[in-house]
């Protein structure tokens, strides 16, 4: 049976494919005489100080989880919006209605989007310059 | 309206051979012709063209030595990354660094499925057309951080990291756009919203915050595809090159590639949306024969895609690059809110003028 997803399934698996395919043709063309130093990690031409699977800022993870909210937000708002014409040419009252649905909509998401704003999560250098830093956990005493 | 292979199979109902094959078949010949005969030359001509541009805005000469011009620049360039070694450190994750040129080359490709090049020259004729563009391409996201953890390289972890942080904010605007183009057109369908465009009303003029998404939607799809003045991920002058540092060879060429291919798809997509498509402005392509028809709103739509193209590398060559803080700061607490509010916009210029654009009351007007 043919739909048009049958043309998708192909294109990801052409796709997958393909970049193997070309590694496996250049496989016979290219050298390969590895050495230590060359298969060592590039740091400016210095030896590698450490690893580099370090734990990292934070400030990633609010970010990727305002993405996630406003990314669903979106993805629900997708069939609201197919039908939007539809009901804003059929009638005036129905045209409200949907409107007035999304502004609701809109507007729970937008109280959050608010909060994080004046949270200051949307500055990258937070914290530096507003918070003091409580002196017991400052590290004096270390030095 | 159909796809491209349902068209093929229709050409080719009454021959003898290539009548009796099943429309797959089809299917299979259309992806490979789509990535040998424009994706792969499409990307590497690209390349060559940034080159001379890039030659010309900074006073230089740029490529001239291979061929006339330079022109074949992109073919040596192709050969000699297949001639190189391919190196895989020691010390990186070799399974996951293996896969994330695969998971790009897979969400770079996949995406061009959608785009209708012409009426009927569209690879796969999705009812949900937009939304499967907007989730293929939000995979290159998984590939840039895979490689850049994978690679176990300084360089490498904090460009994949700042590309996850940058891709995945402007994603927002991005996609806020897309959203607004879909209230006025009521369909996913991207050859549907070509259609309903028609010669007159393309979208781009409906309403003025739809002229102010269209701007947000190039900006911030700048920023998603990693381009200058946004490329702080591969910024050369801080990061070596980013999340492809440690990548050699072909695998490194997987990831140049790619990243050409989402410019035009980038293109494509503002072209289908915001500019009508295959249709010239006044004069109405779908009444001449298939022959000529086909060509020329290929022809319509590429030159339109390439002139949008040729904008980005401008803007590539002419503007310096942003700060991270700055970047995110644009994001959040310009592009979000404004796109919000062309959203809000345009769902209320639908409700108070029952659907109808600028074009469309302004010809409302002379005919009463």
């Amino acid at each position: 049976m043919y739909t048009q997803f049958t043309t998708i399934l192909l294109f990801l698996i052409i796709g997958a494919c393909m970049v193997p395919l070309i590694l496996l043709v250049g496989r016979y063309l290219r050298p390969a005489n590895p050495d230590p130093k060359k298969l060592s990690t590039y740091e400016c031409g210095e030896l590698p100080k450490g690893n580099s699977w370090v734990q990292f800022n934070l400030r990633f993870y609010v970010i990727a989880i305002l993405f996630l909210i406003f990314d669903v937000e979106i993805a629900f708002m997708f069939p609201v919006a197919v039908t939007f014409r539809q009901w804003v040419t059929s009638s005036q009252a129905k045209g409200v209605l949907i409107f007035s649905e999304i502004i609701l909509f809109i507007a729970i998401l937008l109280i959050g989007f608010v909060y994080a704003w004046t949270k200051g999560d949307f500055e990258w250098i937070k914290g530096l310059q507003k918070k003091q830093i409580d002196p017991r956990f400052r590290g004096d005493d270390l030095k | 309206m159909t796809s491209l292979p349902e068209f093929l199979k229709e050409l080719f109902e009454s021959w003898p051979l290539l009548g009796i094959l099943p429309v797959w078949f089809y299917s299979i010949v259309a992806i490979f012709g789509l990535l040998f005969l424009f994706l792969f030359p499409f990307a590497g001509v690209a390349v060559y063209v940034e080159r001379k541009i890039a030659g010309d805005i900074q006073a230089r000469i740029g490529p001239n030595v291979v061929g006339p011009y330079g022109i074949l620049q992109w073919i040596a360039d192709a050969l000699k990354l297949l001639l190189k070694e391919d190196i895989i450190p020691t010390n990186a994750d070799k399974k996951l660094f293996i896969l994330s040129p695969m998971l790009i080359f897979i969400s770079g490709a996949c995406a061009y499925a959608v785009i209708p090049f012409a009426d009927n020259v569209i690879l796969a004729n999705l009812n949900i057309g937009i939304f499967y563009l907007l989730a293929i391409t939000s995979m290159v996201t998984l590939g840039l951080i895979l490689g850049g953890w994978a690679s176990n390289n300084k360089w490498s972890l904090l460009g994949g990291l700042r590309a996850a942080a940058q891709v995945v904010s402007y994603e927002i605007p991005v996609a806020l756009s897309i959203l607004t183009v879909v209230l006025v057109t009521g369909t996913l369908d991207m050859a549907q919203i070509v259609k309903m465009q028609g010669p007159f009303y393309w979208n781009i003029f409906h309403n003025p915050f739809l002229f102010i998404s269209a701007c947000i939607y190039y900006i911030a799809a700048l920023a998603e595809a990693n381009r200058t003045p946004f490329d702080i991920p591969e910024a050369d002058s801080e990061l070596v090159s980013g999340y492809n540092t440690e990548y050699s060879g072909m695998r490194f060429a997987i990831f140049f590639l790619i990243e050409y291919a989402e410019c035009f798809i980038i293109c494509a997509v503002a072209t289908t949306l915001f500019l009508g498509g295959w249709h010239l402005p006044f004069f109405d392509l779908s009444s001449l024969t298939l022959g000529l028809r086909i060509p020329l709103q290929i022809m319509v739509f590429m030159t339109k895609s390439i002139l949008l193209l040729l904008t980005m590398m401008w803007i590539r060559w002419t503007l310096p690059r942003y700060r991270v803080d700055q970047l995110m700061k644009l994001c959040w607490e310009v592009f979000v809110p404004f796109s919000f509010a062309c959203l809000i916009g345009t769902a209320f210029w639908m409700v108070l003028f029952k659907g109808k654009g600028i074009p469309e009351l302004i010809l409302g007007l002379f005919v009463s």
